[in-house]
């Protein structure tokens, strides 16, 4: 395994993605506090730490749905970090608390850019990358829950258009090889095929499903 | 009110442990190629995903084309001329801006 890169490193690396990911926290920010409160957002933004959990938690309140809905929605969401942690945990060093709180630092940005596409991750980018973009994300919901009013509908300024563009450039700067892009078609495909049938949370996990191409011998 | 922090607190609690189980569970573990190849390809599948995900999703089961897809393409295309990330997520909220408003 080549060695890690330094956690400063890996702030340095994801100074990028951190006005984009400021954006979205103030995008969280502006929706959830008419439903939340305005505490309840930050606190959420510290704890959970997970756009996407957050998103879909905050859409089952929307629309008024349960408190149990909504967990289970943000759970379904996050239940990628399960393959992730699997698939990274060998990459991990330490005692077994030390391997847990290390894998707090396991986020899509931080995974994406750490991997080194031979199934080792490169662990300074991962938490240096990590706490940039964590910061900006809180940074961005206290923003958003104080100051957020100023801005009117986020989708009206398009806001709602961030995450797409922001997972498709780490998708760019990930599928150098044809493999990987033939990996992506396929994870797009069952995404976009469960999404009409299945729960919130499940098209994206079954996607990683894709990576078993890796098994054919090339 | 308080239901809020049942979320917050079982999605934290939750969270955590998803993400502490395969890093607590797996050691030091040397990989055999074909598992490092496939733990390789996780990333593009899940990032394709996410793309799909957040451009089409309604916020509940269902497929919603909007002018979220327009963002994408247009995000696409900043991409292609080598732009860094923050042009490019100005350039897809601007682009869905846009054609929200015609």
């Amino acid at each position: 395994m080549p060695p890690d890169s330094g956690i400063r490193a890996g702030v340095r690396a994801a100074l990028p993605l951190v006005l984009p990911t400021l954006l979205l926290g103030v995008s969280f920010g502006v929706l959830a506090k008419p439903v939340m409160g305005a505490i309840g957002p930050i606190v959420m933004s510290v704890l959970v730490f997970s756009g996407g959990a957050q998103f879909a938690a905050l859409g089952v309140l929307q629309a008024g749905g349960a408190t149990g809905a909504a967990i289970a929605a943000g759970m379904l969401m996050n239940a990628r970090w399960l393959p992730m942690g699997f698939a990274v945990g060998p990459s991990l060093r330490g005692g077994p608390l030390a391997r847990a709180l290390q894998g707090q630092a396991i986020v899509d940005a931080s995974f994406a850019m750490s991997s080194r596409g031979d199934g080792t991750f490169d662990r300074g980018l991962l938490i240096g990358a990590t706490i940039a973009q964590g910061s900006a994300w809180i940074a961005g919901t206290v923003i958003g829950v104080t100051g957020g009013g100023l801005l009117g509908d986020p989708a009206r300024i398009g806001l709602d258009a961030v995450f797409p563009a922001f997972y498709l450039t780490l998708l760019a700067e990930e599928a150098r090889s044809g493999r990987a892009v033939a990996v992506a078609l396929a994870g797009a495909a069952i995404a976009v095929a469960l999404m009409p049938v299945a729960p919130i949370g499940i098209p994206v996990i079954a996607a990683s499903l894709a990576a078993l191409i890796g098994l054919r011998t090339r | 009110m308080s239901a809020v922090w049942v979320l917050i607190g079982v999605l934290c609690a939750g969270t955590v442990a998803l993400k502490a189980a395969g890093p607590v569970t797996v050691g030091a573990r040397r990989l055999s190629p074909r598992v490092a190849a496939v733990i390789g390809l996780v990333a593009p599948a899940l990032l394709a995903a996410l793309v799909a995900y957040e451009t089409l999703t309604p916020g509940r089961p269902g497929l919603e084309v909007d002018a979220r897809l327009v963002g994408l393409a247009a995000a696409a295309g900043a991409i292609a001329l080598r732009r860094s990330m923050l042009v490019v997520v100005i350039v897809a909220a601007t682009a869905t801006a846009l054609a929200r408003a015609v």
